[in-house]
């Protein structure tokens, strides 16, 4: 028997992965250099699978090839831009961490006059809109300011519109239930052909803007950050770079809120914080 | 890039869908105590279900985890978390919430992907019980790396199909029961093993 043809997730089986990864280096570093995107300590190895996926969509064969097509289209660059960044997310995703943070956050924050609120890495803004319900529920939404940014300004458009498909409203809604939401779902979003238009006084105070965590710095002083899922596309040096970042901008006692499947155990900033909610991965800051 | 040893292969790569928890506990089991390679496990399952790491634990002494993000690489019995891709970077492991491949998150072909990538002719890849056809171009991939194949024997596997399609892409795997399977993979430590001819081919 020969060896059947399988299909191959993504890179040819043949191709040599040292001249890969110098590659990809180069693709990388000419990004940085010309467009400013800095990926260059992104995990490698999901890197490179996003990296192959654009290389496949646009027929080409090489990561050289893609470097070349990049530097001299910056329409590429904006495709490229979309695949590297990260913008898988839905309303109340894990709803289990929305639940924890009402039981076992809101009630500190009760206890402020203003609440400052930082969403890193917030894509497409679902997660925005639902910490915004969260607030509105618990009658904290009047003196918060919730600051969401992404890298991307493609998907921060998405964000201000607050138009998401309405196919998803029956999943949002169970998350929604699980989250410990407490009204009708329904009441926040109005149906309109195939998308459900979310309320424009829950952006009322959230402000959307453009922000690099590689390599941009701190712009304020938070009570609470949350960060999901996105610092899982960073290798280890960069991921504590972030963290000294996220420090800095924490208030005394701020809450840091990772992805459930985040921890601060492989960071130099383990015991800077203390744990709020082990599950969920929400952290106090100590010192 | 970590560079390959001579000393033997570093690293198992197990696959499972369904029928998968009795053909790992039984595969787990039949590890001894010090075994000292790293055992990483991809199982289809739902995006919720937790009790995986605790019914895997029963059954050694070896300590079986949930991967964490970036949680180093060593010794034991690694679990990706559902409802992620599991990858493996040099020393330590990598989550991804990219689409799923082929229906599948977490995708065992992009965790055997990632390990023939990063570990090459050191790794050993196992896939066992399972409905479909994930994990069998990253077998491929390990054989063609040098790494060490090893499927279950489809006529032992509750269901078939994973295994059958396995076979197919590397014909000269080794065909084991799944009793079979640990005693095997202790008895490679530290040295090299040829393909195994094809069967009835």
């Amino acid at each position: 028997m020969s060896n059947q043809r399988v299909e191959l997730p993504d890179t040819p089986a043949a191709y040599n992965r040292d001249v890969e990864r110098i590659e990809v280096e180069l693709l990388l570093e000419g990004v940085y250099r010309h467009y400013g995107f800095d990926f260059r300590s992104y995990a490698y190895s999901s890197l490179k699978r996003r990296i192959w996926k654009r290389i496949t969509q646009e027929g080409l064969a090489s990561v050289s090839q893609l470097q070349d097509r990049v530097l001299h289209d910056s329409s590429l660059m904006e495709k490229l831009l979309l695949d590297l960044s990260i913008n898988v997310t839905a309303m109340y995703r894990d709803p289990g961490f929305y639940a924890a943070f009402r039981e076992k956050v809101v009630p500190t924050l009760r206890t402020y006059p203003f609440i400052r609120i930082w969403h890193a890495g917030c894509s497409t803004g679902e997660e925005v809109y639902s910490m915004a319900i969260l607030l509105e529920e618990e009658g904290l939404y009047d003196r918060a300011r919730i600051y969401a940014t992404d890298i991307n300004e493609v998907v921060l458009q998405r964000a201000r519109a607050g138009i998401f498909p309405l196919e998803k409203m029956q999943e949002y809604t169970q998350n929604y239930l699980r989250a410990g939401g407490t009204r009708s779902f329904s009441e926040y979003y109005t149906a309109m052909y195939d998308g459900a238009l979310f309320n424009t006084t829950l952006t009322r105070n959230v402000v959307f803007s453009q922000h690099n965590l590689v390599t941009d710095g701190s712009f304020s002083e938070f009570n609470v950050i949350v960060c999901r899922n996105v610092m899982i596309y960073f290798d280890r040096k960069l991921q504590n770079r972030v963290h000294r970042l996220f420090y800095d901008s924490l208030s005394r006692r701020g809450v840091l809120a990772l992805g459930n499947k985040e921890t601060l155990r492989f960071t130099d900033f383990e015991d800077k914080y203390e744990v709020v909610d082990t599950r969920e991965k929400i952290y106090r800051r100590t010192a | 890039m970590s560079g390959e040893s001579e000393a033997g292969y570093r690293m198992v790569v197990v696959g499972a869908s369904a029928g998968g928890l009795y053909a790992l506990r039984t595969l787990i089991a039949g590890l001894p105590a010090d075994f000292d390679m790293p055992v990483v496990v991809v199982q289809h399952r739902a995006k919720e279900s937790e009790l995986l790491c605790e019914l895997l634990q029963e059954c050694t002494p070896l300590p079986v985890t949930e991967v964490m993000d970036k949680q180093e690489i060593g010794p034991g019995v690694f679990i990706g978390p559902p409802d992620y891709h599991l990858l493996v970077d040099d020393g330590s492991f990598a989550l991804s919430t990219d689409d799923p491949v082929r229906y599948s998150r977490p995708s065992i072909d992009v965790m055997f992907q990632s390990a023939a990538e990063t570990y090459g002719m050191d790794t050993v890849g196992v896939v066992l019980t399972g409905a479909n056809q994930d994990g069998s171009a990253g077998l491929r991939q390990i054989a063609d790396a040098g790494g060490h194949c090893v499927v279950q024997d489809p006529e032992t596997a509750e269901v078939r199909v994973m295994p059958r399609s396995a076979l197919k892409a590397v014909p000269d795997a080794c065909v084991l029961t799944l009793e079979e399977i640990g005693p095997h993979l202790a008895g490679i430590r530290g040295r090299r093993v040829p393909p195994c001819p094809p069967r009835d081919a």
